[in-house]
């Protein structure tokens, strides 16, 4: 008892739980509207955009964080501007944008190479350095960003779901665009000095699309989603420090075993649920109650009136065993 | 006399500097059912968004009920987007698409509001939808799809509703019953503009029919504007125009190989 108790007695860890809580919460959340709009790898490219844009703002003499959340609000406006025409597709933006972002950063290290400000941590995540100053600042983001999805739930929704539509029906889909892209920004800078810069993807698309095998219900996803992402960052933290592992990358993998642990049991709930739909066989189109078994394959009972003549009263409904072979339409 | 709901003066718009169409002036009465026929790349989806005001026109003026589209009263205007581009996994029932429709009331909490849930039983009520309002969107029938979209753009009472492609990706059945309930609500007196690439649906349906390919070809009953000369004109090939029974039928005509 006394072992698993043994690194609440460290200052730096509990402020590193509640840091992953909050930052878990966060991604969580963001990553539902990442996730649905098809988006997962923009918080990938907006972390490496942020951590050149601090750099930028480091040579500049700027706070290293103003230059990043500037940097990485601006990418996310030009991601959406470029991939708006619909030659250049979402995902070729963010690699454009967001590389040449980094690159900058990049080169001006290599240009600079004395730094007193350390990036490691941007880049890899420190997570039992947290400060109370650094926990303050995720707490007021978390906040803000809680509060801002609670009000704006609605034609949040709507747009993510059918942005034309949307528009069409009077909902200010640009507006709400650059609201979400600062958010996302801040939701960045907030989670890049916990996770890191290369795990940060993971945090924001893994809750999510873990909460989508798990419910059809956007608002549940939303709230499991959420509750995931906090469990996932404080089991994941609690487990790095008994495994003497790097904490972001163990968070990562908690949330991956989660993930697969989902995966299966929504695998298993869909093959063996029974259900039903329209489907053929023996060249007849019918639908009944079965279960699935095995691919392109499903058990049933043969209902007696689509029993071929003279196949006598195993096919006329006693038996289960029969295995057909179906055609989903 | 009836009153012009939809007036285009002088439109050109299209995609950044390239105009998909010019010079187009258009009125539409309202209380009319209308469908906009072309071929692929006409420009029937341009003219329609256009009207919808998710396109703004490179010169000219369009003008709903005499107001630019946006500044229209919210929920004048119902809009059914082609089933095609529905992203049919994402989690959502028929009643939250349905309540979609209301979002543009503000409201600053998430759930609906026990009038907001009357609203939408009553509307599912009459569009047969009610039995599946509970259902994902994915998992009831093309015919319940299509209506849900309709009971979203409805739920407001639009005085316009257009549609685009309503009929397309769904069975026979399933377009006629769809073109049978717009009659319907055309009766009760909305004004409704689709397209779609379905002569015979439009010969068989729609009392109004506009040939569009980058400009207006033709216009008015279907059978007046149904000649081979206009769809030729529209089409760029030869197809062949029967009459069965009164019924319209359009046809390609009989290939003539060397």
């Amino acid at each position: 008892m006394e072992t698993l108790l043994e690194p609440f007695a460290f200052e730096f860890f509990r402020n590193g739980l509640w840091a992953a809580l909050m930052v878990g919460a966060l991604c969580g959340m963001i990553g539902v509207f990442i996730v649905l709009r098809g988006m997962s790898y923009i918080g990938h490219g907006l972390s490496h955009a942020a951590f050149g844009g601090a750099v930028l703002g480091y040579t500049l003499n700027a706070n290293f964080y103003v230059g990043a959340v500037l940097t990485a609000f601006f990418a996310a406006l030009l991601i959406h501007q470029l991939s708006r025409g619909g030659k250049i597709k979402p995902d070729a933006a963010i690699g454009i944008v967001t590389t040449a972002i980094f690159a900058l950063g990049v080169a001006l290290i290599s240009r600079v190479r004395q730094f007193t400000q350390s990036f490691e941590a941007a880049l890899f995540g420190n997570i039992l350095g947290v400060t109370s100053t650094d926990l303050w600042v995720i707490g007021a983001v978390l906040v803000v960003t809680a509060v801002g999805l609670f009000l704006f739930y609605r034609p949040l929704l709507f747009s993510t779901f059918d942005r034309e539509a949307a528009a069409v029906f009077g909902i200010p889909t640009e507006r709400l665009q650059v609201g979400f892209s600062l958010v996302l920004a801040l939701a960045i800078i907030a989670a890049m000095n916990i996770v890191g810069v290369t795990m940060i993807a993971a945090a924001l698309i893994i809750p999510a699309a873990t909460a989508r095998l798990l419910t059809d219900s956007f608002s549940i996803m939303l709230l499991l989603s959420t509750v995931l992402g906090a469990l996932v960052g404080v089991s994941g933290l609690y487990a790095s420090y008994h495994f003497d592992a790097a904490s972001g990358a163990t968070i990562v993998l908690f949330g991956a075993g989660i993930f697969i642990l989902v995966l299966l049991y929504h695998h298993l709930r869909e093959r063996l649920a029974v259900h039903e739909h329209l489907h053929y066989h023996d060249g007849v189109a019918h639908a009944h109650p079965h279960t699935h078994d095995g691919d392109h394959a499903h058990r049933h009972e043969v209902p007696a009136s689509l029993a071929a003549p003279g196949q006598g009263a195993k096919a006329q409904g006693r038996s289960s065993e029969m295995k057909v072979r179906y055609k989903k339409i | 006399m009836a009153q012009p709901l939809i007036r285009l003066e002088d439109v050109s718009a299209g995609y950044r500097h390239r105009p998909v169409f010019t010079h187009l002036s258009l009125t539409l009465d309202e209380g009319r059912f209308a469908g906009i026929v072309g071929p692929t790349g006409s420009g029937k989806t341009t003219l329609l968004n256009t009207i919808l005001g998710t396109i703004r026109p490179h010169a000219g003026r369009v003008l709903i009920e005499g107001r630019p589209p946006g500044r229209t009263r919210s929920g004048e205007v119902g809009y059914v987007p082609q089933l095609e581009t529905v992203d049919w996994s994402f989690p959502v029932t028929v009643e939250q698409v349905i309540l979609m429709g209301l979002y543009v009331n503000r409201r600053w909490l998430p759930w609906p509001s026990r009038e907001e849930k009357r609203r939408v039983a009553a509307i599912a009520e009459e569009l047969g939808i009610a039995a599946c309002l509970h259902h994902h969107i994915r998992d009831v029938s093309g015919g319940q799809q299509q209506r849900a979209f309709l009971a979203r753009a409805l739920i407001n009472r639009p005085r316009l509703l257009v549609l685009d492609e309503p009929t397309a990706g769904v069975d026979i059945k399933t377009q006629h019953d769809v073109l049978h309930l717009l009659e319907e609500l055309n009766r009760q007196g909305i004004t409704i503009l689709i397209t779609t690439h379905d002569l015979n649906t439009v010969a068989a349906h729609l009392p109004w029919v506009i040939c569009f390919n980058q400009g207006i070809v033709a216009e008015g009953p279907p059978r007046e504007v149904f000649t081979r000369e206009n769809l030729a004109a529209t089409y760029g090939g030869e197809l062949a125009v029967f009459d069965h029974d009164g019924h319209l039928l359009i046809a390609h005509a009989p290939a003539t190989h060397a």
